[in-house]
């Protein structure tokens, strides 16, 4: 399974980030080979619709789950309409290796809430 | 119809007198020439307060957003691709639109191959017009909360002409949004002269530059006038002297002043002794605009 972490810095060693729509990098994980690429986050340069262009970027990409501190609410809304899994990461956690743990025991929350701030027009 | 003198008041940031300086200099211009004021500071317009003028007229300002037909739609995400405001969000199953970031600009429904989008018409703002006591001629755009795009409402702002006004203007003045952004670069773009209000501060002098630098860069007549004078330092008159812009206005700090403008009251009413040196500024700023260049 593909999952995507953001992170603070472009490698694969960096530690997470909190911040969804505004982070430095997403980390892709391939949790079955245990493969990793990091992704700067083109939305730094946007000056409006971050998460929105965060979460396009992670669905191109192919990815299944999303492991983060925080989802603003287009971003959740995108992400959750492209059926992925939204995971929290808790805030002492940084390190990537206890994330990608604590996700494959099912130890991590899932982000649930975004109040609705866009619509979807199916 | 011959078009108006066209002066836009601007300033970097948010604070420094801005709104206080072109309803005062609208005033002046009122004595003298058919004078109207554009309050294009649409994300919290407030030259109202100033002027106090009666709205009779009202419009509301749409943009066209697009629509997804998903019977069409092959989900292939060029639309997402082509928005400049990411305002579109493609997944394997569907379209998502998010209608407060878009600007209207068409580009996804020019670029969509299946010609499965349509356009549709959001409400973004709304524009009020009419008269104040003092003669001038008032209007002002204001966004809808939440909306991300100042711009289509100032372009309506400027070609729209209420049945309320006086036919022919001399004198148009813009109270311009603060900062350097889309929408000062659209309030900017087709005046004669433009005014800067700044404070001779390190911070004044930061925010100056960059509405400078827009002046510039749309071939501006360009001048300043200092708030608060007296405090901070020298280099914005050194900046300016260096520049060759002409500081037409200097308004020291006082306590008075300061005090009767909070009340709400005009810069003439709390300082009659401002309508000399107005008076000036506004000369200044006609010779600067029909200098020949
Ligand atoms: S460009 Fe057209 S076909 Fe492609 S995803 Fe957008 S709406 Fe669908
Ligand atoms: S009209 Fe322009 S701004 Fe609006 S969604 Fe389409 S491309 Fe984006």
């Amino acid at each position: 399974m593909k999952i995507a972490i953001t992170i603070t810095a472009p490698q694969t060693d960096a530690p997470a980030d909190p911040r969804f729509g505004r982070a430095a990098a997403f980390c892709v994980i391939d949790t079955d080979s245990g493969a990793r690429e990091a992704h700067p986050n083109p939305a730094l340069e946007a000056a409006s619709g971050a998460g929105v262009r965060a979460a396009q970027t992670l669905i191109d990409l192919g990815v299944e789950a999303v492991i983060s501190g925080a989802y603003g609410p287009k971003a959740h809304q995108v992400l959750a309409a492209a059926g992925l899994g939204l995971y929290l990461a808790p805030a002492e956690v940084k390190e990537l290796d206890a994330l990608i743990e604590r996700f494959q025991s099912g130890a991590l929350a899932r982000a649930e809430t975004a109040t609705n701030g866009g619509h979807a027009h199916a | 119809m011959p078009e108006p003198l066209r002066i836009a008041v601007a300033s970097g940031k948010g604070g420094t007198g801005k709104t206080t300086l072109s309803s005062a200099l609208a005033l002046v211009a009122a004595g003298r020439y058919a004078t109207r004021l554009l309050d294009c500071d649409v994300e919290a317009p407030n030259a109202a307060l100033a002027l106090r003028p009666s709205l009779s007229e009202q419009r509301a300002v749409s943009i066209p957003v697009p629509r997804v037909d998903e019977a069409r739609c092959t989900h292939c995400g060029r639309c997402a691709e082509v928005c400049r405001f990411n305002a579109l969000a493609v997944t394997p199953r569907q379209v998502l639109v998010f209608d407060e970031l878009c600007h209207g600009c068409g580009s996804c429904v020019w670029i969509c191959p299946e010609q499965a989008m349509s356009e549709s018409e959001a409400r973004i703002g709304m524009l009020d017009a009419g008269t104040t006591e003092t003669g001038i001629d008032f209007a002002q755009g204001s966004l809808d909360v939440g909306q991300s795009s100042g711009v289509p409402i100032l372009r309506a702002l400027k070609r729209w002409t209420p049945a309320a006004w006086r036919v022919s203007p001399r004198i148009e003045i813009r109270d311009a949004p603060p900062g350097a952004s889309c929408a000062v670069v659209e309030t900017l773009r087709d005046v004669d002269a433009a005014l800067l209000v700044t404070e001779p501060t390190p911070f004044g002098l930061h925010d100056l530059k960059q509405v400078v630098a827009i002046c510039r860069e749309l071939g501006l007549p360009t001048a300043v006038a200092i708030n608060r004078d007296g405090i901070g330092d020298a280099a914005v008159e050194d900046y300016c002297a260096e520049q060759a812009l002409p500081i037409l206005l200097r308004i020291p700090l006082e306590r008075h002043l300061a005090e009767s403008l909070a009340q709400g009251n005009s810069l003439i009413e709390a300082a009659p002794e401002y309508r000399e040196p107005l008076a000036r500024l506004l000369q200044g700023l006609i010779e600067l605009a029909e200098a020949p260049r």
